[in-house]
């Protein structure tokens, strides 16, 4: 990878490796343009890196969670979590209800390391939600915007599931994209019959995880008509990667390239055309203004000398993940904007959103004693439960506006640090003989049950700049202020009735305290790290950051390609979205550089 | 029945960072990251390793701090791993596994949670001894089976504990839980519940006819 080259100017700066910088540095670049991509975090190999078969056994703690790498040793993420070092984060408030947790990577290709890679699409409702029912905002886009770019999206990315059902608010891909979707598990299927009998539906999820290779003749075609280029680095790629060998869990990342991330799908081919620079270890800290008002360049601490350096662009993609994206924003302070870059609106960092988070977990019967089996599967569910209830909600028989689906784990998992360990309540404390035949009986038998719904964006949910604190590079970090309102607590206590309901159709016992009080069974505010909203796209540039492209209203040549775009937080998954968006700004930003408007 | 309780804790984890420091040495070059090398690199303060947890190697994982519980606390929760899982004919014992060192390892950990399981465990030792001398003059260890288990079965559920022993049904469902973390993550823990994942395959073919039938999904 190529380092800072002195006084060159680029024509377009990414902030951001993963999921939004990432795309558009590989659209970009194909288009010829000349690409240099900055990252926070330090370099990272899938490939040379990835802890694939290494048992729990062989890690510190059994690859406990810690507060070092909290979602396990084995978790890709490098040099983050809930905490960064040197890098603080504050709170408005101390009530836990208002509090705002902040899931950081600082490394190359940033969440997309890690993430669950479930790709779900919105539909049509949920970029209309305003129109729809009166609450939070409309996008200025529609779905028909952005069905081409969820097409060639999964097609490039690959995207196993199934087409077809033709659910409301819940897209089908075109035939012949979608990759097949694997077979159910034991455990799923019993879901399932039980998901029958209370009518919620039960369809194949959509993950980012290659069931078999991609097809490098075909789809390269298609995805990139026009550049030969283009066609070449992605085949390339594809023929990289190799199909889910059904081991290892994904949260590991996956040296054999066969989930999606960043740093083995979009990086790689980005780099082979030959017109990307990457500089790791480069916080950026700011996006300089020149006397015209246009961007032109950025300007970033080197980690290494703690001295800050100047790169110069002639367009600025902002993709540093929904926040951050606002704390740089907010940052570039200059005559034109003392508020913050674009900033015209005074919206830059407001409706901040996250994911509604609820889960519940149980205990089936029916599962003891079954035969050894291997349900290592994708390592991600097979099977998931849309949302369904959309005719009730528009009748006015639900307390709450938007829906949620619902995402089931359980199975012959591989034993780690914890192992049954919540088996006492089970046996009144067995230990000896006894806590061994419990062990045999009760293992493979647990199920959990997790919503993920809509929030809708409010006015007491944002981040803005804390004026006493910076961090380690010197940069004045972010204050989180945070509310949930009735729609998301009630919303939070429907999934915990569901789920119940779920468990015991299935002849199982629920393990977990049922709320009826939606805010005693929420998830923390960012807990769910769907983090999206803060420089929001809209139809009128006094109500919006940016336009139906991406676009800074105030500045023409910045763009944002992460998450933080978002108007609305459907309860589908963003990644997937952040991706097709990114691609489709990154679309625009080459048709500029050809009009010459930029 | 035999233990290896010899602490392998603090040399292992210095033999351990020279080996961490000489494959850094030769990682950098590999990874082609040479401008990258500080971020990549452990750093070293004269001959003094300071790892960083945030970034730990995940291919050749160490411990990295060292080990805090005495012998004689080793030889106990080995007797207490040995109660809690024993051999049978289809595995061995946890302490022959060596969950007393697991257990070790755990609690010298410097995290919030670990350092609460410290005292929780030293604690808890000190007090099944001295509950032990109490009702039968001798330490937990040199106790008989039936004695032990006496202890134990007091103890075992902290719900139906009596209200002067809850404090000990606590430390015992913290070794249990360890025990079990530390047993059934070998292989002869995994055999033993039958785990036969982890392993690459051509295809997933989901549950056999005989599980759908077991589970009335198929007649």
């Amino acid at each position: 990878m190529s380092g800072p080259s002195g006084q060159q100017e680029y024509d377009v700066i990414v902030v951001g490796s993963g999921a939004g910088g990432g795309m558009s540095a590989l659209i970009l670049s194909i288009a010829g343009l000349k690409v240099l991509m900055l990252e926070a975090g330090r370099h990272y190999d899938p490939v040379t890196e990835t802890p694939m078969f290494n048992l729990p056994k062989d890690a510190p703690l059994r690859g406990a969670s810690t507060p070092d790498k909290p979602f396990g040793f084995y978790d890709a993420t490098i040099d983050g979590g809930w905490q960064v070092p040197g890098e603080p984060y504050t709170q408005a408030s101390r009530e836990p209800q208002q509090r705002f947790d902040w899931w950081r990577a600082r490394m190359l290709g940033g969440r997309t390391n890690h993430w669950g890679r479930i790709s779900l699409r919105n539909g049509e409702y949920d970029f209309k939600p305003y129109s729809r029912d009166g609450l939070g905002l409309d996008w200025p886009i529609s779905y028909a915007d952005l069905a081409p770019y969820y097409d060639k999206t999964e097609m490039l990315i690959g995207v196993y599931g199934e087409t077809g059902h033709g659910l409301e608010n819940t897209p089908d891909s075109p035939e012949g994209i979608l990759q097949p979707a694997p077979k159910p598990r034991a455990y799923e299927l019993l879901a399932k019959k039980s998901c029958d009998e209370l009518k919620i539906p039960v369809i194949p999820a959509h993950l980012a995880i290659l069931s078999q290779r991609q097809d490098h003749t075909r789809l390269p075609a298609k995805l990139f008509p026009n550049s030969a280029l283009g066609q070449k680095v992605v085949a390339d790629s594809m023929q990289s990667r190799a199909a889910c060998f059904w081991a290892t869990p994904c949260g590991r990342g996956c040296s054999i390239k066969a989930n999606f991330q960043s740093t083995t799908v979009l990086i790689p081919p980005a780099l082979a055309t030959g017109n990307l620079s990457i500089i790791t270890d480069a916080m950026v800290r700011e996006v300089t203004l020149n006397k015209a008002g246009k961007a032109d360049g950025v300007i970033y601490i080197d980690k290494h000398s703690r001295q800050e350096v100047k790169v110069k662009g002639r367009a600025v993609v902002v993709a540093a993940s929904a926040a951050e994206t606002a704390r740089i924003f907010l940052n570039s302070r200059s005559p034109l904007f003392p508020d913050g870059i674009a900033n015209s609106s005074g919206l830059v960092g407001k409706y901040l959103m996250d994911t509604v988070g609820a889960g519940v977990s149980g205990q089936i019967p029916a599962l003891e004693n079954l035969p050894p089996m291997n349900e290592d599967g994708s390592s991600g569910m097979h099977l998931y439960q849309p949302w369904w209830l959309y005719k009730e909600q528009k009748a006015g028989k639900l307390n709450f506006a938007r829906g949620y689906h619902i995402e089931m784990s359980g199975g012959r998992g591989m034993p780690g640090a914890g192992a049954f360990g919540g088996l006492q309540s089970f046996t009144e404390g067995a230990y000896g003989a006894e806590f061994k035949q419990a062990c045999r009986r009760y293992y493979g038998t647990f199920v959990h049950f997790a919503g993920r719904g809509e929030m809708i964006p409010n006015e007491n949910s944002y981040a803005e700049l804390d004026p006493t604190v910076v961090d380690q590079w010197g940069i004045p970090v972010l204050k989180f202020h945070w509310q949930w309102s009735d729609h998301e607590r009630n919303q939070a206590a429907h999934m915990h009735k569901t789920f119940a309901d779920i468990i015991t159709g299935m002849g199982g016992k629920v393990t977990s305290t049922i709320e009826a009080d939606g805010s005693k069974a929420i998830a923390s505010g960012g807990s769910i790290i769907h983090e999206v909203g803060g420089t929001i796209m809209g139809a009128d540039r006094k109500k919006s950051v940016l336009n139906q492209h991406c676009q800074a209203w105030d500045v023409p040549n910045l763009f944002v390609a992460d998450g933080a775009p978002f108007a609305s937080n459907a309860d589908k998954n963003p990644t997937l979205t952040i991706l097709a968006l990114a691609w489709r700004t990154s679309d625009y930003i080459v048709e500029q550089f050809k009009q010459r408007n930029i | 029945m035999a233990h290896d309780n010899s602490n392998p804790g603090t040399n292992v984890t210095r033999r351990d960072a020279l080996k961490l420091l000489a494959t850094a040495a030769v990682a950098i070059p590999a990874l082609g990251m040479a401008g990258n090398a500080a971020a990549v690199m452990a750093k070293t303060k004269g001959a003094e390793l300071i790892y960083r947890p945030t970034d730990p190697d995940m291919l050749k994982p160490i411990v990295p701090w060292s080990m805090t519980l005495t012998q004689a606390e080793l030889d106990d929760l080995a007797v207490l791993a040995d109660i809690i899982i024993p051999a049978d004919a289809q595995s061995p014992s946890a302490g022959s596994l060596g969950a007393q060192h697991f257990i070790n390892e755990w609690v010298s950990a410097p995290y919030p949670q670990q350092k609460a399981d410290l005292v929780l465990v030293r604690g808890g030792l000190v007090w099944l001894n001295a509950e032990a001398k109490k009702r039968f003059a001798k330490a937990f260890a040199k106790l008989g089976n039936d004695e032990q288990r006496q202890i134990c079965d007091d103890i075992r559920y902290e719900p139906k504990a009596a209200t002067n022993l809850k404090h000990g049904a606590r430390f015992f469902a913290k070794v249990r839980d360890l025990t079990a973390t530390a047993f059934y993550t070998t292989e002869a823990g995994m055999a033993d519940i039958g785990f036969i994942g982890n392993k690459p395959m051509a295809s997933f073919d989901g549950p056999s006819d005989e599980v759908l039938r077991q589970l009335k999904l198929k007649s």
